[in-house]
């Protein structure tokens, strides 16, 4: 076999306009930006993300979703001549003119592990896992560390009250990039303690679905096994009729409706 | 970058039209849906899948002839990473029960099964645990839990409808009759779907339904339910999780049977070898090969490695001459671009409409079809909005949001989306978006049985590696649940093969052997390596500067 010379299928000039694509043209005024402390000319239109990989970074880490959701691009940077620190997600920040910028990858963080099904929702036992709740001297700078204006240290100080329900939902749009971690003062893992609250929360203290176990067993125990045999045996023209012919619940329908045909309900 | 004097003059047009369409919103009046000839007809016409330029025949392989993208067929042709003869497989790095090759969704919900039932499993993933596409998806996850109005055969009925009537119709049985209880197994870990105070979960339409039985966790269904098995998986102490790790080749052994993997450790760039008793492919999609050019809602490690494992091993695929796009990626700002706006901004009542402020389809189309009308309207037509950065869109008309259900809806319910916009400068609660269709779903893959089997004896395939249950067109909020159900049923049963089946053999790559050998004498001279691992978006002109540098992933 021959290591070839060429890279032929990694190409991403052939397709112009595709995401993450640089097209010559459309790249707008460049602009000086630091990574880790290294100059670099970049188009201004383009987020820190695209921005390294035009210079010619080619991420293994630091880089995820690229839609703003993963939390593996967080970015720490400073604009020059400002003491500011501040925190954007690489693939939704565009640079700006002298930025200093690193991403954080990784930050160790403890984790507690427990066995979960054996939890209850006395928050006691979080208290128990992460004993290091209490190192939390109200400083915010975990707040103002957050990408996704999380109001992490809100969040903090509810479970140290007991209040599982607010840290729960205080802490629903975290993505876990750690960057709270990495700036806490008293050393918490904020984010693993968060996502401990929330599962507590949607298993323990929110009331369960009644009509999902109901419709679990029904399912799972052969309610319908007949009516989708039938289904699966039926040729596809027919198929089609009966897909045509389905009953469509309306729109606006209200949470009640129910439909006129309740043969294979 | 918020929008441009000239884009705010076209802004105020679907201002004037709005009142109207809101109040027939709420008069019930819905766009005429598309009869299924109607369907057959703008697909044939305007869906990229119809489009003859940008696709060949298969010349290798098990599907020899099959006629699909180019993008697949270059990776499907190409040579492996590694010289066979050089790998010693005598003597493996990490010895385990169950391999699990990807840590999205499919995976970590298979790992959590097959640690159930006593197995040791490792979990080896090309990035970090939990970044995959499972992450990043929003609408929601159908499964029929109102007995008073849906079942597994309205369910059924639509995933066939939504596929062609071309989906496997064992994988969609599975698919729907699993389907309550993977929700109910979520609840018990603690995912916080989004319900009314009883408990009751929130339902509602998605493209191609006929009940309302998405259901969802705000709008970030996928990540709240990836974070979520993440850390349960965390829990449990016979999972381990080998990161940024991801697989070059399939191990087989002396019987033909699958017996672990080569990995190659994208940091240190060493190679390692894992013999497992069963192995699980749960690599997920291939957004990241940009299929006829088109940008990408999909992760960065989207680039079809499970495709070419599985079919270098002997398996065939099914379904690759369809992809799916969404109708609606954002367009603009261009920092945005191919991100996924999510369909629940249509369920919630937002119409597309073209640059007159007119409706042109109705918004619960299969997403072949609004995609294919979405670019009609655009590329037919002529109706659509051009946008500073010379990109062609329509507009997703979100205000009517808060017109509809109340001030705050939008930013209530779509909590993601409109921080993220905010940034940008645009306010999604009283200004449209503009979309258009975005590479969004790998609708085939690997061919596998209900009970995720494979046709190599210990290899188990599950979520968007593989292909049928889909059929040519996924609907939405089908698949975050076609992962979990399928990814438990190949946790469960590769455990159980583990255990009782599977067969001790000395360790080969002659198929990969076999597979080069068929390359050089079909005469297909290629110089292409694959699997990709990760795409390359360096400039062009930077990466004619790296002489000695990477042409395919770390691979130099």
């Amino acid at each position: 076999m021959s290591i070839p010379e060429e890279k032929r299928n990694n190409d991403s000039d052939k397709a112009p306009g595709i995401e993450g694509a640089n097209v010559p043209g459309s790249i707008g005024k460049l602009i000086p930006v630091y990574v880790m402390g290294k100059r670099y000319e970049v188009p201004e239109t383009l987020t820190i993300m695209k921005a390294m990989e035009y210079a010619g970074f080619k991420f293994i880490r630091g880089c995820g979703c690229r839609g703003g959701i993963c939390g593996a691009c967080a970015t720490v940077y400073r604009k020059a001549g400002d003491y500011r620190l501040r925190v954007g997600l690489a693939c939704q920040t565009v640079v700006e003119p002298n930025m200093y910028l690193t991403q954080i990858p990784f930050y160790p963080a403890n984790r507690a592990t427990c066995d979960f099904s054996e939890l209850t929702s006395n928050p006691e036992e979080i208290f128990k896992l992460y004993p290091e709740l209490f190192r939390c001297i109200a400083c915010n700078l975990c707040t103002k560390a957050c990408p996704m204006d999380v109001e992490v240290m809100d969040y903090i100080s509810a479970l140290k009250q007991g209040n599982i329900t607010k840290a729960a939902e205080l802490s629903f749009n975290c993505i876990q990039c750690g960057l709270c971690a990495s700036r806490c003062m008293g050393e918490l893992p904020q984010y693993h303690i968060a996502q401990l609250a929330r599962r507590i929360y949607g298993s323990k203290i929110v009331p369960r679905a009644e009509h999902l176990s109901e419709a679990t067993a029904a399912s799972t125990g052969g309610r319908y096994e007949a009516y989708l045999e039938a289904l699966m045996k039926m040729g596809e023209e027919e198929l089609r009729k009966v897909y045509q012919e389905r009953e469509m619940e309306p729109e606006i329908a209200a949470e009640d409706w129910v439909p006129n045909d309740n043969r294979y309900l | 970058m918020p929008y441009t004097q000239e884009i705010k003059v076209l802004i105020k047009v679907v201002e004037k039209t709005r009142p109207e369409r809101v109040a027939r919103k709420k008069r019930g009046e819905e766009f005429p849906t598309m009869s299924l000839e109607e369907r057959d007809e703008i697909l044939k016409r305007c869906h990229p899948d119809y489009r003859q330029e940008g696709r060949r025949a298969l010349r290798v392989g098990v599907n020899k002839g099959y006629v699909i993208p180019d993008e697949f067929v270059d990776i499907l042709e190409a040579w492996s990473r590694v010289e066979p003869d050089k790998v010693d497989l005598s003597a493996p790095d990490i010895e385990t029960d169950v391999l699990i090759i990807g840590g999205g969704g499919a995976g970590t919900a298979a790992a959590l099964l097959a640690e159930e039932q006593g197995a040791r499993v490792v979990i080896a993933t090309k990035l970090r645990h939990g970044d995959a596409n499972t992450m990043m998806a929003e609408g929601g996850i159908q499964a029929a839990t109102k007995m008073e109005k849906d079942s597994p055969y309205y369910h059924y009925l639509d995933v066939m409808g939504g596929g062609h009537f071309k989906c496997d119709p064992e994988l969609v049985n599975t698919l729907v009759t699993q389907a309550p209880d993977v929700l109910q197994w979520l609840e018990n870990l603690g995912v916080m779907f989004s319900k009314y105070p009883e408990g009751r979960l929130q339902s509602i339409h998605g493209g191609g339904t006929s009940r309302k039985r998405m259901h969802y966790c705000g709008d970030v269904t996928g990540m709240e339910i990836m974070r979520t098995i993440r850390d349960e998986a965390r829990n449990r102490p016979n999972i381990t999780v080998v990161e940024f790790a991801p697989t070059v080749e399939l191990l087989l052994n002396e019987h033909g049977h699958c017996a672990g993997a080569l990995l190659y450790n994208l940091e240190t760039e060493e190679y390692v070898i894992v013999r497992a008793k069963a192995t699980i492919l749960a690599v997920g999609g291939s957004g990241r090969l940009h299929i006829q050019g088109f940008m990408t809602t999909n992760h960065y490690g989207a680039t079809a490695d499970g495709l070419v494992l599985g079919y270098r091993a002997g398996i065939g695929v099914d379904f690759l001459h369809t992809v799916q796009y969404h109708p609606t990626g954002a367009v603009y700002p261009e920092q945005v671009e191919g991100l996924l706006i999510t369909e629940k901004f249509r369920g919630a009542g937002s119409n597309l409409v073209n640059i007159n402020g007119e409706q042109f389809v109705n918004e619960r189309e299969p997403r072949d079809v609004e995609s294919a009308a979405c670019i009609r309207e655009c590329l037919e037509r002529n109706l659509g909005v051009v946008t500073p950065t010379g990109r062609v869109g329509i507009w997703l008309d979100s205000p009517m949001i808060d017109m509809l259900s109340g001030e705050g809806t939008v930013k209530r319910e779509f909590p993601g989306k409109y921080i993220l916009f905010q940034r940008h400068g645009i306010d999604i609660a009283t200004e449209p978006m503009l979309v258009y269709p975005t590479l969004h779903y790998q609708n085939g893959g690997l061919k596998i049985d209900p009970g995720c089997r494979t046709s190599v004896p210990g290899l188990f395939a599950a979520g968007e590696v593989t292909g049928g249950i889909h059929g040519e067109n996924r609907l939405m909020g089908n698949s975050l649940l076609d992962v979990l159900v399928f990814g438990r049923i190949a946790g469960q049963n590769a455990a159980v093969y583990a255990r009782e089946s599977a067969k001790e053999g000395r360790l080969t790559l002659d198929h990969v052997r076999a597979y080069h050998k068929e390359l050089e004498t079909t005469g297909v001279a290629t110089d292409r390596v694959a699997p990709m691992l990760l795409p390359d978006y360096t400039d062009p002109e930077v990466r004619k500067r790296q002489l000695t540098s990477h042409y395919q992933g770390t691979l130099r």
